[in-house]
C-alpha cells in the first residue's frame, strides 16, 4: 500500500506554544512529593523537556523525577507491523515504586500507546498512580482511557493524522498530515 | 541477485550470515540491540514481544554459551523455547535435518535457531520452511556465526563510538574461526578504516587480504597503536594434523600478555568470544584485567540475539506488505 502525504494547510491548528503553557499550568496543581514526569517518545519527550523549565520552581521543590519511555516493545500491532528501524532505549533510572507519574504525551488518540505505556511502566516496579497528559485529545478513542490533562480537544477524522513537530530551534508546532492509508496508530 | 535472507521489501527474513546485509539492516540490528540492553536492568526483564510464539533452538553441535544466551534472549522476549540437543537424539537414530525440521513444524515452531558443524545448515534450512518461519544461525561450520559477529561489533561500538576512526586487530585462529569472518565483513559494512589480523601463516585462510584486512605475523608490530584487540580461541577441536608446535608455543609468540598489549593504545579494549584457554591465547591477568572487556560481550549478546528475533518475529506475515 502506497501512502499519498499531503499537507493540509495548519492555519486552523492552535499554536503549539500556546497549548504548552497551558498545558504546564494544568500539570502545576499535580505536581506534589513523590510525583515524576514521563515523556512518551519523540513528541511527549519535547514536551516534557520544556515542562522541566516551564515549571522548574515545583520541580525542585517536589524533587520531581523524570524519564521517558519508547513504547515499541509493548505495541499491540508489533505481529503485523512489525518493529520501527528507528526505536530509542527507555530511560527510567528512578525507582517507580510507589511514584505518582504522570505521563506526557503530543496527541491523546486511540489511546493504545498509552496502554502500551502503562504497560511498560508497570515492568519497572508499582506505581502509586498514573496519570496522562496529551497536548491534543482528537478523539477516536479505542480503549477506555482518557486523558486528566488536555490543553486542546479537536475532533479529527480518520484520515487525518495530527502530529507535533519540533522546530529546529526547539519550538514545538502542530502539522496536519491526510493520509489513504487509515491504519490507526 | 536472490538474497535468501530479505524479504522482497528488503526486510529481514532469517539471519544466516552478516554477508549480503545491507548497512542498513546492521544499524537497525545495532540500535535495536540498544534498546534491549535497558531491558535487562529492569525489575522486570521481560517484554511481550515474542508472547505466544515458539522458538526451537537446535543444536546439531554443542555450545552451552550460545545456547543459553539465545535461550534467555528468546525468554525475555517472552517466547516459548525448547532447546534440542539433536547430537544425541533423533539424528543419532538416522533421522534427517529436515525431518527433524518438519516434525517441529507440525508442532508449530515459529523459529529456529540453528548450530550445525557443517558450513550451510542454516542456508538449508531456510530454503525449506514455509515463509512464516523465521531461521537464525547461530554458528555453522567455518562459515559464519552471525549474531556473534554483531555483538562483537555491538561492544566496540558501546566503548568506541566512533568507528570510523578505529584500528582493530583480530589475533589467532583466524583459518578456523567463523566469528573472524562474520566480523571482518560487519565491521568493513559499518566503515572502520583498518583491520588487521595476526596469526601465524599456517593459521590464516588463503587470500585472506581479500577480506580488506592487512596482515601481520608478528604481535610486536600487529599490536602497534591498535584500539581494540580481539582475541579468537585456539580451535583445538576443529585442528587436522600438526599445524602448531605446541600451545606453550603458542603462547609465547601469539598469546596476550600485559607487555604485548602495552603495544597498543592506552585506552585499548580487550576482547574474546569465549570460551577462552587461558594461558594459550590470552593471559589471566590480561582476560581479568581493566582493559577487558569478555564479560560485557556475554551480556551484550543477549541483547543483540533479542533484537534478531524481534526483528524478525515482527510483522509481514505471509509476504503482507505492511
Amino acid at each position: 500500500m502506497t501512502k499519498n502525504h499531503k499537507t493540509a494547510s495548519t492555519s486552523q491548528l492552535p499554536n503549539a506554544e500556546d497549548l504548552l503553557k497551558i498545558l504546564a499550568q494544568k500539570i502545576h496543581p499535580l505536581l506534589q512529593e513523590n510525583t515524576a514526569l514521563v515523556g512518551i517518545h519523540s513528541g511527549g519527550v519535547w514536551l516534557m523537556q520544556r515542562l522541566l523549565i516551564l515549571l522548574q520552581d515545583s520541580i525542585q521543590k517536589f524533587h520531581v523525577e523524570h524519564g521517558t519511555l519508547d513504547v515499541s516493545f509493548y505495541r499491540d500491532d508489533y505481529s503485523q507491523r512489525g518493529l520501527k528501524a528507528e526505536n530509542r532505549p527507555s530511560q527510567i533510572s528512578f525507582d517507580v515504586e510507589n511514584k505518582h507519574i504522570i505521563l506526557i504525551d503530543d496527541v491523546f488518540y486511540t489511546g493504545r500507546t498509552t496502554r502500551a505505556a502503562m504497560n511498560e511502566l508497570f515492568d519497572y516496579g508499582r506505581p502509586a498512580s498514573i496519570a496522562l497528559a496529551a497536548l491534543v485529545d482528537r478523539g477516536g478513542r479505542e480503549l477506555p482511557i482518557a486523558p486528566q490533562v488536555v490543553a486542546a480537544n479537536i475532533e479529527l477524522d480518520a484520515n487525518q493524522n495530527l502530529q507535533l513537530v519540533q522546530q529546529p530551534d526547539n519550538t514545538l508546532t502542530l502539522a496536519l498530515i491526510h493520509q489513504n492509508d487509515n491504519t490507526r496508530t | 541477485m536472490n538474497n535468501p535472507q530479505l524479504d522482497r521489501d528488503g526486510n529481514l527474513k532469517h539471519l544466516l550470515s552478516i554477508e549480503g546485509l545491507p548497512k542498513k539492516i546492521l544499524n537497525q540490528i545495532l540500535d535495536t540491540a540498544e534498546s534491549f540492553v535497558g531491558v535487562a536492568e529492569r525489575e522486570v526483564k521481560k517484554v511481550p514481544l515474542l508472547r505466544g510464539k515458539t522458538v526451537c533452538n537446535l543444536f546439531f553441535e554443542n555450545s552451552t554459551r550460545t545456547r543459553t544466551t539465545f535461550e534467555i534472549a528468546a525468554k525475555r522476549l517472552s517466547a516459548d523455547v525448547i532447546s534440542l540437543n539433536v547430537s544425541t537424539s533423533s539424528q543419532s537414530k538416522g533421522e534427517t535435518i529436515l525431518d527433524t525440521v518438519d516434525n517441529l513444524i507440525a508442532m508449530h515452531a515459529d523459529m529456529f535457531v540453528v548450530r550445525h558443524a557443517q558450513s550451510g545448515a542454516a542456508h538449508l534450512i531456510a530454503k525449506h520452511v514455509p515463509p512464516h518461519i523465521h531461521v537464525v544461525n547461530a554458528g555453522d561450520g567455518r562459515h559464519s556465526h552471525p549474531t556473534q559477529g554483531l555483538l562483537d561489533v555491538f561492544t566496540i561500538r558501546k566503548y568506541k563510538p566512533d568507528l570510523h576512526n578505529l584500528r582493530i586487530a583480530v589475533v589467532g585462529d583466524i583459518l578456523h574461526s567463523r566469528v573472524a569472518r562474520s566480523e571482518i565483513h560487519a565491521l568493513t559494512t559499518l566503515g572502520v578504516p583498518e583491520i588487521r589480523v595476526i596469526a601465524p601463516k599456517t593459521l590464516l585462510p588463503t587470500q585472506v587480504e581479500k577480506l580488506g584486512v592487512h596482515v601481520f605475523h608478528d604481535m610486536a608490530q600487529g599490536l602497534k597503536d591498535v584500539d581494540v584487540v580481539m582475541m579468537l580461541r585456539l580451535q583445538n577441536e576443529r585442528m587436522n594434523g600438526a599445524m602448531l608446535p605446541s600451545s606453550q608455543e603458542y603462547f609465547k609468540t601469539y598469546g596476550l600478555t600485559q607487555e604485548k598489549l602495552k603495544l597498543a593504545k592506552p585506552d585499548a579494549i580487550v576482547m574474546h568470544p569465549g570460551p577462552m584457554n587461558r594461558g594459550v591465547e590470552i593471559d589471566s591477568t590480561v582476560a581479568d584485567g581493566e582493559q577487558s572487556v569478555i564479560l560485557p560481550q556475554v551480556t551484550y549478546g543477549i541483547a543483540i540475539r533479542m533484537a534478531v528475533m524481534a526483528i524478525l518475529a515482527g510483522g509481514s506475515p505471509a509476504g503482507a506488505s505492511a
